[in-house]
């Protein structure tokens, strides 16, 4: 996950135009949508026993400022709302809702759920989560508070500004809502082991980077497992909620991979970011922006001999600032401040904090019908437009049959004498693939390329070892083929996801969780 | 979808099997669309690769042109590539290691040229920019200049220019600037 400090001044800002919502995309809809009707999201919000307009105010109030002193309200009274939900029965349940007043007590005792980032958005997942009923979460952000969050990351006070994100979250959120157990991950999103994530039943997103989101996603859709017919195995299957904010806009989707499309299936969505071209940086700048990344990605290099750019560096983001007024000035550019230089540089967009509670409440929602199946889930992505009047938009995407991260894949059934050789053979016979001159890639070890030629000498030896030493022994594993497949006839570059398994071995039932 | 009493169910097999495992590295998407670029290489006979790191670092490696024709050849000009997890979303960032004299490429080794900032597109990959990249050695542009001088004066005394890349490949200074030998 890339680095996601915000140190500077006050201003409302949030990172990164890619990261989040792309307006309503249009192509590759599938039929109708049905969108659920707004009402719901207010309803989850458990509300003490009196439900008179004045108390409502009162809670409000008091969430929007946790300091101050409010009592705890009485169990049963607290949950009445959610405790509706789950108790009655419906014409929009899940075929799998099972009405029944204990159903919340098993979502607060037996559903783990992870939230990934603690920023404007994973603030508010946190509080929506935990006023929903869910007990058992954790957070987990590298991020330490800065200053500028405080506008809107409504856990953090002036007090917290350099402690991690997670860890005051966290603290904040128990403190609120009785019974609540958070446990916080003061680390990268990379620092964890698979192991850690296996243990959710949900994944929530609150994150601002294509980088992060596309990494959970790979770990998630990781777990899941196909049977013979290529039909996800339930077991498998960890859904996520997926959040993002930009500006005014937001979206919030539901992935269940082997179900909806996952965000790799997708990724076309969010396009790449605008880059000025340098020579119009260097040569014939025309705006603040030009005049600002000028300084930012030659002038910086040019004077600092080899020294990296650090944008935490308030004196480094200074120099840029400085340069960039003084290029300004030269071409008659104006319009370069040191806050649109902050914001040019770190690809900032202003973040609206009524944005982020919205989304929350749509991501918060979609985890507690997933969960309980008691309305069904948005299908699949939610966009929200708070523009020039308010739209809300439910597209249907579909998935990518051959999508390398959440399709099923080819199985291909080896002895454990197989050598990569014989493997690669087999590529060329089998049936669904033909895939001639294969190179095959296993969990970013280069078993074999066939170009260029350094790498092919390199590899080459591997060509006689049995596939099942190369895959250290695992009863089954996913590598990657790429090679001149047949397609309707013509022969066409192709990548494809396959499953190795060994005949005669084992499989325990976390192995293959593991390796798939 | 998910069953509140499925998940009460499946509670007690995950604990039976929470053995010792070892970690596994995630690939990601942009390492795999990577891993089939390189894979299908098309080098032109001007152009080499290396990989610094070995074989299993894919995302980090130098391409190094020798240009068999035009203003730069006999020259050997080595370009890193830095690929991000995020590619083809985002291009690979590109620098010229090799001090050049030339009009699209400045001394910090920035190079200028459309495909990786404002025009590239997921669809592009390894092979376009290589491609890219031996033609800024065939045809040098001075419409779209990193190095201001040089542009200028391929454009009003193309023979000057020919002598000043000549002597920077050479090893020597072109007006103030020194240019180690590359030829
Ligand atoms: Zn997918």
């Amino acid at each position: 996950m890339r680095d996601r400090h915000l140190c500077f001044l006050i201003g409302e800002t949030g990172r990164n135009p890619n990261a989040a919502a792309q307006l309503a995309p249009q192509p590759s809809v599938r039929g109708g949508s049905h969108s659920q009707p707004a009402p719901l999201l207010f309803f989850l919000v458990p509300s003490p026993s009196e439900s008179s307009k004045a108390s409502r105010t009162q809670r409000a109030a008091a969430m929007a400022s946790p300091d101050a002193e409010q009592p705890a309200p009485t169990e049963p009274a607290r949950w009445r709302d959610l405790d509706m939900l789950l108790s009655r029965p419906g014409n929009l349940v899940e075929a799998s809702f099972d009405p029944s007043p204990t159903l919340r007590d098993l979502l607060g005792s037996l559903v783990e759920v992870l939230v990934v980032g603690a920023g404007g958005l994973g603030c508010e997942l946190l509080k929506d989560l935990a006023l929903s009923g869910f007990k058992k979460l954790h957070v987990i952000d590298m991020d330490t508070i800065d200053v500028s969050n405080l506008n809107r990351q409504f856990l953090f006070r002036v007090q917290d500004v350099g402690k991690s994100k997670a860890e005051v979250a966290a603290k904040r959120v128990m403190e609120r809502v009785s019974g609540v157990n958070i446990v916080p991950h003061f680390c990268r999103i990379e620092d964890k082991e698979l192991e850690f994530y296996s243990q959710f039943h949900i994944i929530v997103l609150g994150l601002d980077s294509i980088e992060a989101r596309s990494y959970i996603n790979s770990v998630a859709c990781g777990f899941l497992e196909y049977d013979s017919n290529d039909n996800p195995l339930p077991e498998t299957v960890k859904p996520m909620v997926d959040g993002g904010t930009e500006g005014f806009k937001g979206h919030a989707r539901v992935i269940i991979p082997g179900t909806t499309p996952c965000f790799e299936c997708n990724i076309w969505l969010f396009p790449p970011q605008v880059k000025f071209p340098l020579c119009t940086l260097a040569e014939t700048p025309r705006t603040a922006a030009h005049c600002i990344e000028y300084a930012h990605l030659i002038k910086w290099d040019e004077v600092h001999s080899g020294k990296p750019f650090d944008a935490d560096d308030a004196e480094h983001m200074q120099w840029i600032y400085s340069e960039a007024l003084k290029r300004a000035e030269l071409f008659g550019i104006s319009g370069v401040t040191y806050s649109l230089t902050q914001g040019v540089v770190k690809n900032i967009i202003p973040a609206i904090a009524s944005t982020n509670a919205i989304i929350s409440a749509a991501c918060a929602l979609e985890a507690f019908k997933l969960i309980s199946g008691c309305s069904k889930s948005v299908s699949n992505y939610l966009t929200y437009n708070g523009l020039e009047g308010t739209h809300i938009k439910v597209t249907d995407f579909v998935r990518d049959k051959d999508c390398l991260v959440c399709g099923p894949g080819t199985l291909i059934e080896l002895d454990t004498s197989s050598t990569l050789a014989e493997f690669i053979k087999m590529l060329e016979e089998h049936p669904k693939l033909r895939i001639s001159k294969a190179s095959v890639t296993h969990e970013g070890n280069n078993l074999y390329m066939q170009s260029p030629e350094v790498l092919e000498q390199m590899t080459r030896p591997n060509l006689s070892v049995p596939m099942f030493e190369l895959l250290k022994g695992v009863p089954c594993a996913t590598v990657h083929a790429t090679g001149m497949a047949e397609n309707n006839g013509k022969k066409v570059s192709s990548l494809r996801k396959l499953r190795v398994a060994f005949k005669g071995v084992e499989a325990s039932n976390m192995d293959t969780t593991e390796s798939s | 979808m998910i069953n509140l009493f499925k998940i009460k169910g499946q509670k007690k097999e995950e604990a039976a099997s929470a053995a010792g495992k070892a970690p596994v590295k995630k690939q990601s998407a942009g390492e795999l669309r990577l891993h089939k670029d390189i894979s299908e290489l098309n080098l032109p006979k001007t152009t080499s690769i290396s990989f610094p790191n070995g074989k299993d670092d894919l995302m980090n490696f130098e391409i190094i042109i020798r240009p068999d024709e035009g203003y730069y050849m006999g020259g050997t000009f080595v370009f890193t590539f830095q690929v991000s997890p995020s590619y083809p979303h985002e291009p690979p960032k590109v620098k010229c290691k090799t001090k050049v004299y030339h009009p699209n490429i400045d001394l910090e080794g920035n190079v200028c040229l459309n495909i990786l900032r404002e025009d590239w597109k997921p669809v592009l990959n390894i092979n376009t920019v290589i491609y890219g990249l031996n033609l800024l050695f065939t045809q040098p542009n001075d419409e779209d200049p990193l190095n201001h001088e040089a542009a200028v004066v391929l454009r009003d005394n193309p023979k000057m220019f020919e002598a000043n890349v000549k002597r920077a490949m050479a090893g020597g200074y072109v007006g103030q600037h020194y240019f180690p030998r590359c030829a």
